[in-house]
């Protein structure tokens, strides 16, 4: 089975810290990940190479240094990594970003034969948008299946995939055929920690690297900021309210300072007592 | 490279470079809705949305529109007749059998279809799995641009889509724009707008609509639905008081207290999102940007520290209350009141002064 992971490698927002006076990102030194959401589908992938034979390769659109996280895949079991970058990228919404994506993904296909599967993560960590998965899957023609909690059965014969997916209110399941991209939900799946050859193998592996120019995108103006219908007017500090909290001074003990703060709150929300009182009776 | 919405100068230059919309798409006038019907039940980000959407409207003095799709039958009119009681005034009414489950194909089709028939200049949708799901498809078969996950939508001077969201990591929101595309699309989380005001005098004009749709060309089926267990199902959204705990109860032990509190109040429970990474809760009982938004009349909050994925969650409470030992802690920027102290020591005691204050011999004396 021919499958592909899509990566993004992004800030560790644990060590994420936020300048106390020009309220901007403190980005330097904050350490690099592999967006945790994308491990849950590449263990998925490596489950499915395990059983089926085939491959598993790993593309990312990044700078230079995504590299790092590319190469972290292969420790952890990818037969293969490709690094895609450019400057032609830099600042690309979701819909540039999926058009350099699944170009790159055609490219990757006629190097090394079509793919059965695609998996991407259910969203990142950053932009957050859970909108990377659908464009791609839409741009490349393939079947989309998101919030996947389980991958039921999959047939390499007669091409069909059966999968769970969260929908609202409850579970779904889809039967649905290969090709298809599958976005793993997060914590359905227990991710490997890779053996120690697969990681002295990425130690010492190639990360294939590829501009713009060599995944044969041939329309740059599709690409990065140029390419992106969005446009990020503003950035700003939420308003501050004026009417900062009312403080309510802590009293003698804790037992004083709880009778003081449910006066306060009655007090400034007198129909919240009667509501209250029937919602604690289990009205 | 994708960072593009950190605050940095350039692009605020570039975006003030407006180019005039193109002529294709100065035709496209209206706000739409999408209602999301699924089960015979329409999700309520729905009415939110219409509310929002009624208020762009009438800003740019266009009709609002519902988008119901479904299979034939009572559920779907009747969400047709609730989208006008909640503010359309008109809907577009796709119904065919197809439609009866949510599925990525038929719904993206019938949806494209009726944008590049009746040409809208703004699509709203839910940020739900069903929503999210629909929305990147849509998008990119259109190749216009879509904004994820908004906290607020606004029309600008020039009649442009304002949409704000949450940046990554800091105390910030970024403003973003389609301008030279259409229809400019958005999602919005449940629960992030108040539901706007039922009025069951209102009516409007139902356009049916006839999608290109054939199940023999539809390759996905659904084989089965499993509906939620009834106890599996937080209702944390719309719980009427909610209590929170954040990294400042220090240990999982000390978060029992907000249970504690939350069980005397008949309220439910949730927490920040470090919570759920150090495994305290679980993911739906997380409250923010990437969890659940929430909307009660009263909201405590232990030990956290009010960071801006979890304030614009959080807004929309009528009371917030915060417990936290750092009076400089942003929690107090937005709410309304607020006590510095430990909530590790308060929590039990608040637990205590409600139990006494809320039982039934009081309610009796305060009937009485
Ligand atoms: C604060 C912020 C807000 C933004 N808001 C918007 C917005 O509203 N609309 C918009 O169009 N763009 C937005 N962007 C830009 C967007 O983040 C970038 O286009 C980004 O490259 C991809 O989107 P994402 O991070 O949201 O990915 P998601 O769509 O959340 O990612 C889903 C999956 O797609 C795959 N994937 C995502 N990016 C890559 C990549 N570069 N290489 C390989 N695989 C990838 C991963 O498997 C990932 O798990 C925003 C960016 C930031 C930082
Ligand atoms: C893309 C992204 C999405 C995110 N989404 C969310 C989200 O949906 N929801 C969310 O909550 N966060 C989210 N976050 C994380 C967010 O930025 C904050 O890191 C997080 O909300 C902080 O959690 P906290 O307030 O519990 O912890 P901290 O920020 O560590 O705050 C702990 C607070 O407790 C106080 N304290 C300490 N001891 C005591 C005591 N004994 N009694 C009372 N107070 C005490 C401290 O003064 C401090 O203010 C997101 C982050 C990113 C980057």
């Amino acid at each position: 089975m021919k499958i592909l992971v899509c990566i993004k490698q992004v800030p560790d927002s644990a060590q994420i810290r936020v300048h106390p006076v020009t309220n901007t990102i403190m980005r330097q030194g904050v350490p690099t990940i592999i967006n945790p959401y994308d491990l849950f589908s590449l263990e998925e992938a490596l489950k499915l190479r395990d059983k089926f034979g085939g491959e598993v390769t790993t593309l990312t659109m990044g700078p230079p240094m995504a590299a790092d996280a590319l190469r972290k895949t292969m420790a952890i079991g990818a037969d293969r990594a490709i690094l895609l970058t450019d400057r032609f990228f830099a600042g690309a919404d979701t819909l540039a970003t999926t058009y350099a994506l699944a170009q790159a993904i055609n490219k990757i296909q006629k190097t090394w034969g079509a793919l059965d599967l695609v998996f991407t993560g259910k969203q990142t960590i950053d932009g957050d948008t859970a909108q990377v998965g659908p464009g791609v899957a839409k741009r490349l023609g393939l079947l989309q299946l998101t919030y996947v909690s389980k991958i039921v059965e999959a047939d390499e014969e007669k091409r069909e995939v059966v999968i769970e997916r969260r929908a609202e209110g409850g579970t779904q399941v889809l039967k649905t055929k290969m090709p298809c991209l599958i976005a793993m939900l997060e914590g359905t799946n227990e991710v490997r920690r890779g053996s120690i050859s697969d990681s002295l193998r990425a130690a010492r592996a190639d990360i294939i690297t590829w501009s713009a120019k060599d995944a044969e995108i041939e329309d740059l103006t599709k690409c990065g900021l140029k390419g992106s219908p969005t446009i990020v007017k503003k950035v700003f500090a939420p308003p501050v309210r004026t009417d900062r909290a009312a403080f309510v001074e802590p009293g003698k003990n804790a037992g004083d300072s709880a009778d003081v703060l449910i006066e306060a709150i009655f007090k400034r929300h007198p129909a919240l007592e009667d509501d209250m009182t029937k919602l604690a009776s289990g009205f | 490279m994708s960072d593009k919405p950190a605050p940095a100068a350039p692009q605020q230059s570039r975006a003030s470079a407006k180019k005039e919309l193109p002529e294709h798409f100065r035709g496209y006038k209206h706000v739409w809705v999408f209602v999301e019907l699924e089960r015979g039940e329409v999700h309520p980000v729905s009415w939110e949305l219409l509310g929002a959407g009624r208020k762009l409207a009438d800003q740019l003095n266009v009709d609002l529109a519902a988008v119901v799709l479904g299979s034939p039958g009572d559920a779907t009119r009747k969400a047709v007749n609730e989208s006008f009681f909640y503010g359309a005034d008109l809907a577009y009414l796709v119904e065919d059998s197809i439609l009866g489950d949510y599925r990525n194909e038929p719904y993206s089709k019938a949806v494209t279809q009726l944008v590049n028939t009746h040409k809208p200049e703004i699509l709203l949708l839910g940020a739900t799995t069903l929503g999210r799901d629909l929305a990147g498809s849509v998008a990119t078969t259109l190749l216009t641009g879509l904004t994820a996950d908004c906290t607020e939508l606004a029309v600008d001077a020039d009649g442009s889509l304002a949409a704000t969201r949450p940046t990554f990591g800091g105390s910030l929101l970024c403003t973003i724009y389609t301008l030279n595309y259409r229809p400019q699309m958005a999602t919005v989380r449940p629960r992030q707008l108040p539901t706007p005001v039922r009025d069951e005098t209102r009516t409007g004009r139902v356009i049916e609509f006839k999608a290109d749709l054939d199940e023999d060309t539809i390759i996905t089926k659904l084989l089965k639905f499993i509906p939620d267990r009834e106890s599996a199902k937080s209702n944390l959204a719309f719980a009427d008081v909610v209590v929170a705990g954040g990294l400042g109860l220090q240990s999982a032990e000390n978060y029992q207290l907000v249970r504690n509190l939350a069980t005397v109040l008949g309220a439910e429970f949730g927490g920040s999102r470090p919570l759920v990474q150090k495994g305290w809760i679980s993911s739906d009982r997380q409250i923010g940007q990437t969890g659940k938004s929430i909307r009660p009349k009263l909201y405590i909050a232990a030990g956290i520290s009010g960071a801006i994925q979890h304030r614009v969650g959080v807004e929309g409470a009528d009371c917030i209350v915060a417990i936290n030992t750092d009076k400089n802690a942003p929690i107090f920027d937005f709410a309304h009141i607020g006590i510095v102290t430990d909530a590790i020591r308060l929590l039990p005691a608040l637990t205590e002064a409600f139990r006494k204050r809320l039982s039934p011999e009081n309610a009796d004396r305060l009937a009485g």
